[in-house]
């Protein structure tokens, strides 16, 4: 690990502008993806700013009927919420699909929707990587492509978003509340959250250098049956190859989000349209411009087959 | 590290620190004490931490992970060291009431917490139940994963009584059930190479007061 100095922030307009004013400063929540980062020297940060001292770890309800959820809310807690297992879920159930009781003790709602990929190729030093080091080459296509995705990537990057928890945020159309280091502060919705890899895959989401995540907003629940299922390689404690995340009424309609297949959390507006309809037109049309790779095209299949339990359990 | 690295991540420190300190005096500082020996040496902090109940005191390197600062600086090496990237369990000890893994937490974090580790959980003489059930039921052969199983498991029974959800909870609406299967999920962040698992679930079982 390379050498840097820490400090603990005073406030988060402090946060922020410390941040902004200092390259190579990088914010703290708890760790378990930015020091496993570091560890390897993927992530070398000159300087660490602790946001856990800042008060943001409530869940609040708001003025609109939905929650407020504070970006230092630890997993454990956030899934735990009694508001937050009666209304929305398919929250709770990717909270709990995701590594293990003690990382999720300590991992918080914003670094969650942080945590950068788990492409073996990122992880790998001495493997090209354009994401790692801009330019050099991507070390997954061509390479042992089982993990990554098949949609939403480019030819710079094929790598997937590891979260699950932004699975169903993305489901639960939630929005991102963060201040920048002017002290303003904005909405960002998730759908525009993270990026889409294109030419640039190192830059990952909407976030501008110091821009402190606040809390994460949900709208007013909507009822319906709330199914998350993730399909790994082992019961537990293993990333997705593919998680659907899915809220549907009783008239079969609602919406639908994928994990393990795409850089970001995977939806498509007109794929919701489709439930009704049934599984093989909602993955038709979530995979209408997929690009897969010989080790990874099984996850159109799975994905498609995943759905269909999701909605038959959905109808009961 | 080579040689090469020191040399580049050294020059880093001081361009950033340099920085660290002209921020510091425009914003204010922040609550930590930090140190800087000679020119070259890398960032220390202070951290005081309640230990097994014995209060301490640390100026620590800032990237000594909790794990390293427990084993390497107060010598407690009941805590075991497997992956250090988050994904065996050995690690696993106890900060205010809660299970972690220590080597993916720094050391300078945890600024008057309270750290209950393998050592402080029984002593020979006086066992902790579930120490004591992991020696009737078997529950390890090499006993590398052990520290961190048995911190692990004293934690999940907290966590089932507390209510928390996990992924094998059928209603999420209603409390857990306090059964092997919940058990089994909630102990899966913890690897055991010998493969010690089942009698790990009786020995939980017992402790729990119901059948494995
Ligand atoms: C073995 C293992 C298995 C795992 N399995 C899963 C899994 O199955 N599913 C899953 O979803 N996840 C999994 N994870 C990942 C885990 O969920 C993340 O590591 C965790 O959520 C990160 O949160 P954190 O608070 O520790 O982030 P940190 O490591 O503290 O930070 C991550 C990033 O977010 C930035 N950041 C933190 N807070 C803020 C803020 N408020 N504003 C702006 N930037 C901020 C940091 O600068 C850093 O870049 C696993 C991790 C491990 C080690
Ligand atoms: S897929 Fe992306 S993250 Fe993986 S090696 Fe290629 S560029 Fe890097
Ligand atoms: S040593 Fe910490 S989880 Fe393996
Ligand atoms: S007893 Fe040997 S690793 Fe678990």
């Amino acid at each position: 690990m390379r050498p840097f100095t820490y400090e603990r922030a005073t406030s988060a307009q402090d946060a922020a502008a410390k941040a902004a004013a200092m390259p190579g400063a990088r914010f703290i929540a708890g760790g378990t993806n930015l020091l496993d980062l570091m560890k390897l020297e993927i992530e070398t940060p000159g300087h660490l700013i602790d946001v856990n001292g800042l008060g943001m770890d409530q869940i609040v309800e708001t003025p609109e009927g939905g929650l407020r959820i504070g970006a230092l809310v630890r997993n454990t807690d956030l899934a735990a919420d009694k508001r937050v297992r009666k209304d929305y879920g398919v929250l709770t159930r990717a909270l709990v699909a995701g590594a293990s009781g003690q990382l999720r003790n300590k991992a918080t709602t914003a670094g969650n929707l942080l945590q950068r990929t788990r492409c073996p190729y990122f992880y790998d030093v001495n493997m090209p990587c354009n994401k790692r080091k801009p330019g050099s080459g991507c070390g997954a296509i061509g390479g042992f492509s089982r993990q990554l995705g098949v949609i939403g990537t480019s030819e710079a990057c094929i790598a997937t978003h590891p979260s699950d928890m932004a699975v169903a945020m993305r489901v639960l159309d939630a929005s991102v509340e963060t201040m920048r280091p002017d002290g303003t502060t904005r909405a960002i919705p998730i759908a525009e959250f993270h990026k889409l890899p294109g030419q640039t895959p190192q830059t990952e989401t909407a976030l501008e250098q110091g821009e402190l995540i606040i809390s994460v907003a949900l709208p007013k629940p909507t009822g319906g049956t709330h199914i998350y299922r993730k399909v790994r390689d082992r019961a537990s404690y293993a990333f997705a190859l593919v998680s659907v995340a899915a809220v549907i009424g009783r008239d079969g309609k609602g919406a639908v989000a994928l994990g393990g297949v795409a850089p970001k959390p995977w939806r498509v507006q007109e794929a919701d349209a489709l439930l009704p309809k049934g599984a093989q037109a909602v993955s038709d049309r979530l995979f209408a411009e997929a690009t897969p790779r010989e080790d990874n095209a099984f996850k159109i299949m799975l994905a498609k087959r995943t759905i269909a339990s999701v909605i038959a359990e959905a109808k009961g | 590290m080579t040689q090469g690295c020191g040399a580049i991540s050294r020059r880093d420190v001081l361009k950033t620190s340099a920085a660290g300190a002209a921020i510091a005096g425009s914003l204010g500082t922040g609550s930590v004490a930090m140190a800087q020996a000679e020119p070259n040496a890398p960032p220390t902090a202070a951290v005081r931490m309640k230990v097994n109940g014995k209060q301490t005191s640390l100026t620590l390197d800032t990237r000594t992970t909790l794990l390293d600062a427990l084993r390497e600086h107060l010598k407690l090496t009941g805590t075991k060291k497997g992956c250090d990237h988050g994904q065996c369990g050995a690690c696993t000890v106890i900060v205010n009431g809660r299970r972690i893994n220590s080597c993916l937490t720094l050391a300078v974090m945890h600024e008057g917490d309270e750290v209950t580790t393998i050592e402080g959980l029984g002593t020979v003489g006086d066992l902790h139940p579930m120490q004591a059930a992991f020696v009737e039921h078997d529950g390890f052969q090499c006993g590398y994963c052990t520290p961190g199983q048995i911190c692990s498991a004293v934690a999940v029974l907290e966590e089932i009584r507390a209510g928390i959800p996990s992924h094998v909870t059928e209603d999420i609406g209603a409390a857990p059930g306090m059964t092997t299967l919940e058990m089994r999920e909630r102990m899966s962040g913890n690897i055991c190479r010998c493969g010690a698992y089942s009698n790990i679930a009786e020995a939980m079982a017992q402790v729990a007061g119901v059948k494995a």
